[in-house]
């Protein structure tokens, strides 16, 4: 037997990792927890206040209903763009030049920054010169993304829709594309329908990549700021403030730094807590013999 | 069940084949009898699989015709055509589990419960699964999976033919000699034509009661097992067939004489005189050593078991002897001896019958 020696030196080979680390994620992390637990009434002084500011925080009905249209928003993005990203994958060429052009068209929106997104889509829904809204308004619809919280909703939505189901889509169809020839020649051996291929073939194989979807699209979409911050600016009323924009509201609009911190913090938590919902639902359901 | 026949079939990839090495599978016509153990053989990329395909439909000929029994199957889809395929890496459906894989056939079918209950209770018998039927598919061993692929090609009963394409690929040794008896033990029983592709012979050997040898597209033969080793029909078969393969000497043929590099040979009949590039052909294990004869020259001697195989060069040209068990080799022998009844004549490739036979 040979014996292997022990030397707990080993652990400063750690120690560059550690600081990296510590500068990138850590101390930034810190500074917020120092200030969600402190008050202060300006020159810098600071005072101990505790978990006031959390407890302000969750018992905040203005935040509450933040929450709720937040919620609201990634489940109506989830709904949508998922269903609809595999539709798509679906029906894209497998191969050939008409699958390379479908795949540029795809990743076109993906490649435009936010805000760019944001103001196409409030030029475009402008009931006096956009087309979009300018073409409802002439088929006689009441639209109006101004003033009507419904439509507000509704071209968000369908710009989110816009800018991410490519993503969805493209993950899909990659899933999609390391199927096997002789899966679907057993399926049609075994005179499976079409639903039955989608259903055991199609899906248990792209579940990897769809799991990988799903986090993202509600990451992204529950931290969403950009876009409706441009559209609509969280109106018309709070009709479309999320968490994001009722945070920079509080935090640089009304300079409330404490309960912004603690707002910080717990929205964090909840990204953190809903995706590990998500990751642990769909590996466990994949992953039972 | 029915007869297969394959009427002149040809099958090319591309949609305007001009040459000869455009298609995939050139002009042939075969009969399968209904209930026959077939075995298609043939080194990789000859068109094995793609004659399978055909057959079962996955792919639709350039050319000629599909029949099972009286009924042109050529254009019918797969599903209507009641055939099952087993493939060369195995195909489960990750979430369901052994039980609900075995009877997905039958299930898209409509059969009753209790009788899809009966069928896959003897198919996991069968492959031996009968202890892991609940299991889910996904993390299965590739043989454990394979071992389903199979058990879901056997599970219905009137299937016209069960084709298998090289299905014991990913299965270790053992398993693969249990499985392949299996194979045939079920044929014998239920009498299903079964269409076995592989490019081992001994697998086509012991499955097969009827071989069909395929090089580049081509049936270059079809015969019992018997007939490819005695008479082989193409230098390729005779190469390809048997371990190590035929011997074939350039050589010119007058009568009943063949000459090799100067040497008579006697043959066992005259021959016709024929135009273009003249081959013999003979068995390792139908020359011996001896004292005059053919020149050969030795390079090494194998001990396999149960014979020897000495290998060697005649006039240039790899050659090699069997000597049986317990017969000993002569101490520098450099002459062969080969016995004329064995000897076979092949000219441009293809074996000619001797002149009365062929009158």
């Amino acid at each position: 037997m040979m014996d292997k020696p022990v030397n707990n030196r080993a652990w400063f080979l750690v120690l560059p990792v550690l600081i990296v680390v510590a500068f990138s994620a850590v101390i930034p992390l810190m500074t917020v927890v120092n200030y969600s637990v402190q008050d202060t009434f300006g020159n810098n002084q600071f005072f101990w206040n505790g978990l006031g500011w959390f407890q302000e925080v969750l018992e905040s009905d203005r935040i509450h209903a933040a929450l709720g249209r937040q919620l609201l928003f990634s489940a109506i993005i989830l709904a949508i763009e998922i269903p609809l990203g595999i539709f798509i994958a679906l029906n894209m060429p497998k191969r050939g030049f008409w699958a390379s052009l479908v795949l540029v068209l795809m990743a076109l929106p993906l490649l435009i920054p936010w805000n760019v997104v944001g103001t196409i889509w409030q030029v475009f829904g402008r009931v006096d010169i956009g087309l979009l809204g300018h073409t409802l308004a002439a088929m006689g619809f009441d639209y109006n993304y101004v003033n009507d919280p419904v439509d507000a909703w509704a071209t968000i939505i369908v710009m989110d829709v816009w800018h991410w189901t490519s993503l969805v889509a493209l993950l899909c169809y990659a899933g999609l594309q390391s199927i096997p020839d002789a899966y679907y020649q057993a399926a049609r051996i075994d005179q499976a329908s079409r639903w039955g291929v989608f259903r055991y073939i199609e899906l248990p194989k792209m579940g990897g990549v769809l799991l990988i979807a799903v986090l993202l699209r509600f990451m992204d979409s529950f931290m969403i700021y950009t876009e409706p911050f441009v559209v609509t600016g969280g109106g018309p009323g709070n009709a479309t403030t999320f968490l994001s924009i009722d945070l920079v509201k509080m935090a640089i609009g009304q300079f409330d730094l404490g309960p912004a911190a603690a707002f910080s913090l717990i929205y964090f938590l909840v990204i953190l807590l809903i995706s590990w919902v998500f990751y642990t639902v769909m590996t466990a359901q994949r992953e039972t013999p | 069940m029915a007869r297969i026949t394959l009427d002149n079939l040809a099958h090319s990839y591309s949609p305007a084949p001009k040459g000869d090495a455009d298609w995939a599978l050139k002009p042939m016509s075969l009969t399968w009898r209904d209930g026959g153990a077939y075995a298609l053989l043939g080194s990789s990329g000859c068109g094995k699989t793609t004659l399978l395909n055909i057959i079962s439909g996955l792919l639709h000929p350039s050319r000629g015709q599909v029949l099972f029994g009286d009924r042109d199957v050529t254009t019918l889809p797969t599903a209507d055509r009641n055939i099952a395929q087993v493939f060369q890496f195995p195909v489960v459906y990750d979430t369901m589990t052994v039980r609900q894989n075995l009877a997905f056939p039958l299930k898209n079918r409509g059969l009753p419960a209790d009788r899809i209950a009966a069928r896959v209770a003897s198919v996991a018998r069968m492959i031996g699964m009968e202890d892991r039927l609940d299991r889910r598919a996904r993390g299965l061993t590739a043989d454990a999976k394979q071992k389903i692929s199979l058990g879901r090609g056997m599970v219905r009963q009137d299937v016209n033919a069960i084709l298998f394409d090289e299905p014991l690929t990913v299965i270790d040794p053992q398993m693969k000699w249990e499985l392949r008896t299996q194979l045939k033990a079920l044929h014998r029983e239920f009498g299903h034509t079964m269409i076995y592709v592989t490019h081992d012979q001994t697998e086509a050997l012991t499955f097969a009661d009827e071989v069909v040898v395929m090089s580049e597209g081509r049936v270059v033969q079809a015969g019992t097992p018997q007939s490819l080793f005695d008479a082989p029909a193409h230098t390729f078969v005779g190469y390809f067939i048997g371990s190590p393969g035929m011997n074939l000497l350039d050589a010119q043929i007058a009568g009943a004489t063949a000459f090799v590099d100067g040497t008579a040979i006697p043959l066992a009949a005259p021959y016709a005189p024929s135009a273009g590039r003249v081959q013999i052909g003979i068995r390792p294990d139908a020359v011996r050593p001896a004292t005059e004869g053919l020149p050969f020259h030795l390079v090494r001697v194998e001990d396999v078991g149960h014979h020897r195989i000495l290998r060697g060069e005649v006039a240039g040209t790899p050659f090699n002897v069997v000597v049986p068990e317990g017969e000993p080799i002569p101490a520098g022998f450099d002459r062969i001896a080969l016995d004329p009844a064995r000897i076979g004549v092949f000219v441009d490739d293809w074996r000619i019958e001797p002149r009365e036979r062929a009158a």
